[in-house]
């Protein structure tokens, strides 16, 4: 016997004895199920005790409004139709504004206070503004793309050029995965609201890190993920028949000849059969109770944000340790006022009710949960509407380490540049690095004859807002 | 002789025996000082610390960080020994250490006088002694295996060999009659015959392309944004051909680089020049020119630096490289180069990417210019012979009048619009709308065709006098029709969209192109009269009494563009319909006078010319286009500071190559020509080395230099610095001869070398960086799709052409918009094109590809990560692409495999892996084989679904069940391990 791995040889005994008459077994029931998950790409993380296990992100593409949202700015409403201060305007980036007036949009939505800690918050956020007191609201964050594409690449991957990991393929590169069936790293996808900008999957893409590490996203039709479907006419014990041929094949190969890849191909067969049971089993929502549907306002697996949140819950609780929500609804360039009331009403609520459901699970104390777009909006009207903006919006926080009912950082009085204690992307990505147990300057990969890393040469931790 | 090194590296005392060997710079020392100093005391001016270099030996001495001979006087070793961590190099900061080991090479170096040597790969390589050809290859390798003494392993057996030779020459598996006839041919050059054939099958330049491609980052479409398709795969298709009529790597260079700039260039070097164009590009509204005109050019410095200097040329954008000698201002300075290019920085939505060419369809190039040569030997006969004569008038109007009447107005019928727009017909025999004008709407126009012969039918787009709203201009994004015969349908097939041109941007071609962005259509209102098309068909048809035309006129655009509201239709039975002004408009003299001046000429001669004009147009009508390089005025480049879009304040930089390399001697401002012979002189210590080191890769799994991406201070040194420099010289010295150079390494008998190490090697060299036995490789994605294919016998071996779309799950595109995008999988026998040539998406690339580490091809990628994931197993398993070509290899299996369960099992197994099963293997097979067999009896229509997954339709005559029982079989071959790898 050529290949002497522990591991290969639960397999081989595990093979052994189910080509014996325990065939109509599931293969995975066999096997330890520990030695299925991923496992990191690299050892020594974390490096402290982690705050949090694992991360929720939910992305507002398109860039909302952090002026109708969660930054409120009576000075907007005071001077709107006026022109722009060209104080503030001059020698910035302009995506659509090019070449054109630039006169203010007061707030197009009024604001209210919400819980114990008085958060100001649009009237459009009831619920969210419900769990004001669990999350901190960053109202200073900076990004350095203007356009949705490059900003979107530099928010998951600290950089614009295309090519690198985006940070769901870091963190499982670091840390592993705990999913035994499921990849660690999942994308879902929704939209609604507003213009549906593209979204590339570069953005879920593991760059120069190993496949392994790649994103997988879910869809929302009959097949959850791609080719996880049997053949038409292949039930699941004709499917399970054939891969445990295949596997005995490539034992009997294994003993013929020197080549370790065979070992790892073995399980990865069994992990994939693993998943096309899991997979089903994910989305199958019949177990939940009817008020948990009724919190989050699901009916169905069908695509909505409501349903992606509950899927989230679902992921999380199964260990997958990178979840990236995307909703693509919030590129207001005109008819915002509209626009946002649309784009809330499928957001707020299952946004509030993921919080909630993982805290009454006992999840939220482990998982840290992001929301946030990848830019704001420009205080400057186009048309009814705003552009892109860099300089300065909103993100919040929560869960997993983070300060609760709290606000950090500042804008302008005109919400154009964030003026107190600014949080640039790297910054955002150095946090949550440190909230997961990683200190982001040692969570590297050669590449190119350069050690990279998610924030690149930047990034600092923002303690301010840790618990 | 058993040496002494070999009993000392038994005994694992290889580390002690090394140190005390003379130390090399370059291999020992230079590895060691860039990965923990230079960052702060290195090239990068502007972090550099205390003002110490230590890549420059004078300056090292100066600042007394080296004081050669006397370890203990300098300053490096007090620094990196101190007791003290404060002063302990390098500091806690930079997260490095170095090793007690390490400390010890820098003290004997210093004791030993500190030696320099200039940078490796920037030194002029040179040839090392060694026997011309292939036993060039193994003397050196075995010097290498000898010096660590290491015993090679034998040859691998003839089945083996085929296969490895097939996969690494051709991406495909050999055919069972191949291996057959290789491992009985008592020929003692059968080997070299092998290869020689291999080396000229058309396979074996899609193979190489699929290397140069992932390059240069070849794709279909644009990759920013909307990510909305671009035409450039005729240079996919020239770099098929460049492998496979072995063009020189030099002129391969220099016509990607330069085509366009080249004396005398032809299609064929603009088409190549589409290298500078192949960067991302965006359309997207808000985004700014400066900003992405910035991202382009430095997207080809990377790219450039990486395909021919194989360095990293990119991290010197906003500083000078932390390692390697590049400045911010080299980079720059390369920039410079390409900033003739003419380009947009943003596009606009339309599907305008600047210049392009059109390019006749693949295979008929040769035809093409034949016509072309014929053109312009008759132009030369004809100067001075065109005179604008009353006859020649009247000539004229005779032509005109006879092209005329090739067409046939159909006036009998109507115009129903999806949007309840109204149509009536006029006198003229058109249709004219009345009210407003929608810009998406769906016009059906049915009409009396009667009895004749069918080539073409055309539409004529009139003026808008009396129509109200809108400004007239129209973009119809789609025509499409059928023959209505009684309750027939026969489908219009038609191959060519044809229109004036007044409207360049929206040809008619590409109301037929499928693309619900583009359209047939005229901008800013009907500038004459009429506008017209012509839509040919592919055959003719004839038609019978009674017969009508129907078409369906789409207007899908997003654009504010309009429906058309007035306008006719006429059909030609002639074989070379010719779209020509209507009569009443060219009997009016003075409108005669004008179009015999926009139709050049009206005499014989003329009309000799007009015929072959029309056949070369219609055979660039039926290819494609691909963007292309057009030079224009150089824009200014400026050092970028801190790599800052919108800081104008550096430096303004003109073309040059960069400054630690020979310069290059050019007369006035260097050209990208200059910058691609520079390249490919003799004296460049780069390119060959770079190039010989990933064809090395190719045929033995990993680079004599393992970065293959990164020859520059932080890449690893060459393991064999003798076999690179000899490669990269015989590289040049045979003319920079690709096919000689692939001939001369898997000629070698350490290519050959079977792939099983022996327990020795296996731990001597366990990443076998010695080729003591050759590497086991697992194929690229597109290869593994291939050898589906192959084995099937679905595999449509056509070369070229526009990208195929295979199966791909529903719904894989929803995140695309500017437009939405539906795929719609090739129902034809593009359905089983090769990898290669799979429609390439930037944003979205086909999943089955990407599972198998194909890369999205945004970046210039010279090594493709090797993964093993359960998405491959699952793609084996269930894609469509997959299981049809398992059960149609099913129905092969059946018809070809013998009667029985054992033969069957044979047939497969050694189609599918050149090889008859062990009993083992056959004892599983059967075992499939029965209980597959049982599932399908069980479960009642099972079979008939599994046999309908794809388009291949499967012989009635055979079983249902038998055949689903057999797919089973065949997808188990398709999963086995052995079948995806390369031994």
């Amino acid at each position: 016997m050529k290949i002497e791995s522990p591991y290969l040889l639960t397999r081989r005994a595990f093979l052994g004895r189910a080509s014996m008459g325990l065939g109509s077994l599931a293969l995975a029931s066999l096997v330890e199920p520990k030695l299925l998950a991923l496992p990191p790409g690299v050892s020594g993380f974390p490096n402290f005790a982690p705050r949090a296990k694992r991360v929720i992100f939910l992305c507002m593409a398109g860039g909302p409004s952090h002026l109708e949202l969660f930054d409120p700015k009576p000075e907007l409403a005071k001077r709107h139709g006026q022109p722009m201060p060209e104080s503030v305007t001059r020698g910035q980036q302009i995506a659509q504004l090019q070449g054109q007036e630039l006169r203010i949009l007061g707030p197009q939505h009024g604001f209210r206070r919400y819980g114990k800690c008085g958060l100001e918050a649009s009237e459009l956020l009831p619920h969210i503004g419900s769990i004001a007191d669990e999350f901190c609201l960053i109202r200073s964050m900076q990004t350095e793309q203007i356009n949705h594409d490059t900003a979107h690449t530099f928010m998951n991957t600290g950089t614009a050029i295309a090519g690198r990991p985006s940070m769901g393929a870091w963190i499982t590169y670091g840390l592993g995965s705990e999913a035994e069936d499921l990849p660690g790293f999942v994308v879902l996808t929704s939209q609604g609201g507003g213009q549906d900008q593209p979204i590339s999957a570069r953005q879920w893409h593991c760059g120069f890190l190993p496949s392994k590490y790649q994103g997988v996203r879910f869809n929302s039709g009959a097949e959850p993920v791609s080719y996880v479907r049997n053949p038409k006419g292949v039930d699941r014990e004709a499917q399970r028949e054939l891969i445990q041929a295949v596997a005995d094949l490539n034992r009997a190969q294994a003993e013929m000849m020197e080549d370790p890849e065979i070992a790892t191909r073995i399980a990865q067969y069994e992990l994939a059969f693993r998943m096309q049971m899991s997979v089903p089993d994910l989305v199958d929502l019949r177990n939940e109770p009817k008020h948990i549907l009724e919190m989050y306002g699901v009916e169905s697996v069908d695509g909505s944000y409501a349903a992606n949140c509950l899927l989230a819950r679902r992921l999380a609780e199964r260990g997958v340790r990178f979840i990236h929500l995307y909703h693509r609804g919030w590129d207001h360039h005109g008819e915002i006022k509209q626009g946002l009331v649309t784009v809330t009403r499928l957001v707020d609520r299952p946004t509030a009710a993921l919080v909630k459901d993982l805290a009454q699970r006992g999840l939220l104390e482990d998982t840290l949960i992001i929301w946030g777009g990848e830019f704001g909006r420009t205080p400057m009207a186009q048309g009814t509407g705003r552009d892109h903006h860099i300089k300065g919006f909103s993100m919040w926080l929560a869960g997993g380490g983070v300060k609760k009912g709290f606000t950090y950082g500042a804008t302008d009085e005109f919400g154009y540049n964030a003026v107190e204690d600014p949080v640039h992307v790297h910054d955002l990505h150095a946090t949550m690095l440190h909230l997961l147990g990683i200190d982001h300057t040692k969570l590297t990969y050669r590449f190119q004859g350069r050690d990279f890393r998610l924030t690149d040469v930047g990034g600092r931790v923002v303690r301010d807002i840790l618990a | 002789m058993r040496s002494r090194a070999s009993v000392l590296i038994s005994l694992g005392l290889a580390g002690v025996w090394t140190a005390h060997a003379e130390l090399r710079f370059n291999r020992d020392i230079r590895p060691i000082l860039s990965e923990n100093c230079f960052a702060c005391h290195g090239p990068d001016k502007n972090t550099r610390m205390a003002g110490l270099r230590l890549d420059v030996r004078e300056e090292a001495i100066a600042k007394g960080a080296i004081r050669p001979g006397d370890p203990l006087a300098s300053k490096l070793l007090q620094r990196i020994r101190s007791p003290k961590p404060a002063l302990r190099m390098p500091p806690i900061s930079s997260h490095k250490a170095l090793t007690e080991r390490q400390k010890e090479l820098l003290e004997q170096w210093i004791a030993q006088g500190a030696p320099y040597e200039p940078h490796w790969a920037y030194i002029r390589p040179e040839r090392p002694p060694a026997p011309p050809g292939p036993e060039g290859v193994d003397y050196l390798v075995n010097k290498k295996l000898e010096e660590r003494g290491l015993k090679p392993v034998g040859e691998a057996d003839r089945r083996t060999l085929i296969r490895r030779l097939s996969f690494d020459l051709r991406g495909l598996p050999p055919s069972w009659e191949e291996v057959r006839a290789f491992v009985e041919d008592p020929d003692p050059k059968a080997y070299e015959k092998l290869v020689e054939r291999y080396l000229a099958s058309p396979a074996y330049g899609e193979r190489m392309a699929v290397w140069w491609l992932d390059l240069v980052r070849y794709a279909d479409t644009v990759g920013f944004h909307s990510d909305v398709p671009v035409s450039v795969h005729p240079y996919r298709d020239y770099v098929i051909r460049a492998f496979n009529s072995n063009k020189p790597f030099d002129v391969f260079t220099r016509e990607q680089l330069g085509g366009d700039l080249l004396p005398g260039a032809g299609r064929e070097q603009l088409v190549a020049s589409a290298y500078n164009r192949l960067n991302r590009m965006t359309n997207e509204g808000g985004a700014q020119a400066k900003e992405y005109l910035a991202i382009y050019a430095a997207d080809r410095v990377r790219t450039t630096g990486s395909v021919w200097l194989g360095s990293t040329v990119g991290c010197a954008e906003c500083h000078d490289h932390k390692f390697d000698p590049f400045t911010a201002r080299d980079f720059y300075q390369l920039k410079a180069f390409f900033a003739d290019i003419e380009e947009r920085g943003v596009y606009n939505g339309h599907g305008d990417f600047g210049p392009r060419i059109q390019t006749p369809p693949v295979g008929r190039e040769s035809e093409l210019e034949r016509i072309e040569s014929e053109l312009a030997a008759l132009r030369r006969q004809g100067e001075g012979k065109l005179a604008e004569t009353e006859a020649a008038l009247a000539q004229f109007a005779d032509w005109l009048r006879a092209r005329n009447t090739e067409w046939r107005r159909l006036r009998r019928g109507k115009v129903t619009a999806a949007s309840g727009l109204q149509f009536r017909r006029t006198e003229e025999g058109a249709f004219l709308a009345s009210g407003r004008m929608p810009s998406r709407d769906l016009h059906t126009v049915e009409l009396e065709l009667g009895r004749g012969r069918l080539t073409a039918v055309r539409i004529e787009a009139l003026a808008p006098e009396e129509l109200t709203g809108g400004d007239c201009s129209f973009l119809v994004t789609k025509v499409e029709g059928e023959l209505v015969r009684g309750n027939k349908l026969i489908p219009l097939e038609f191959a060519l969209g044809i229109s004036d041109g007044v409207d360049p941007a929206h040809p008619a071609r590409y109301a037929l192109d499928g693309n619900d962005h583009t359209g047939w259509g005229a901008n800013g209102g009907l500038r004459r009269n009429v506008e017209q098309a012509m839509f040919v068909l592919g055959k003719p048809l004839e038609t019978r009494p009674g017969d009508r035309l129907r078409l369906r006129l789409k207007y899908e655009g997003w654009a504010s563009r309009q429906v058309l509201g007035h306008f006719r239709v006429s059909v030609s039975g002639a074989d070379f319909p010719e779209l020509v002004p209507p009569a009443a408009d060219f009997e009016h003299p003075v409108r005669l006078r004008t179009y015999f001046r926009a139709y050049t000429q009206g005499n014989a001669h003329w009309q000799a010319l007009r015929a072959l004009e029309r056949r070369r147009q219609q055979l660039l009508d039926s290819g494609s286009e691909c963007l292309v390089t057009r030079a224009a005025p150089p824009r200014l480049t400026r050092i970028l500071p801190r790599g800052n879009w919108m800081d104008d304040s550096g430096e303004i930089v003109e073309p040059q190559v960069p400054h630690f390399l020979k310069p290059l001697s050019a007369s006035g401002r260097p050209t990208r020509l200059d910058l691609a012979n520079w390249l490919v002189d003799r004296d460049n210590p780069l390119t060959a080395r770079v190039v010989v080191n990933r064809l090395w890769k190719m045929f033995f799994g990993t680079g004599i230099s393992k970065t293959l991406d990164d020859l520059g201070s932080q890449g690893e040194p060459p393991v064999n610095p003798e076999l690179l420099d000899w490669l990269a010289v015989e590289f040049m010295d045979s003319g920079w001869d690709i096919k000689h150079m692939v001939r001369t390494m898997v000629l070698s008998a350490t290519y050959r070398r079977s792939s099983q190490p022996t327990p020795k090697l296996k731990e001597a060299d366990p990443y076998n960086r010695y080729h003591a036995r050759q590497a086991v490789t697992r194929l690229e994605a597109e290869f593994v799709r291939d050898t589906a294919l192959a084995v099937s016998g679905l595999l449509n071996t056509k070369i070229g052409g526009p990208s195929a779309k295979p199966y791909q799950p529903e719904g894989y595109y929803r995140e695309l918009n500017f437009p939405k995008r539906e795929y719609v999988p090739d129902w034809n026998e593009n359905q089983y094109r090769r990898g290669l040539y799979t429609h390439r998406q930037r944003t979205f690339p086909h999943p089955a590809l990407i599972a198998f580490d194909a890369t999205p091809r945004e970046e210039c990628t010279a090594e493709r990560p090797v993964s093993n994931t359960p998405l491959q197993a699952l793609v084996l398993l269930n894609d469509p692409s997959f299981v049809e070509a398992a059960r149609v290899f099913a129905e092969r299996i059946l018809r070809n495999g013998g009667a029985t369960v054992d033969e069957r099992i044979d047939f497969a197994f050694r189609e599918a892996f050149s090889r008859l099963p062990t009993a083992q293997e056959r004892a599983i097979l059967q075992r499939l084989y029965a209980s597959q067999r049982a599932h399908f009896r069980r479960n009642r229509g099972a079979a008939g679904q599994l046999l309908t997954v794809g388009m291949a339709r499967v012989g009635g005559d055979l079983d249902q069940r038998e055949l689903a029982a057999w797919t089973g079989v065949s997808r188990a071959l398709f999963n086995k391990h052995e079948f995806i790898t390369r031994y």
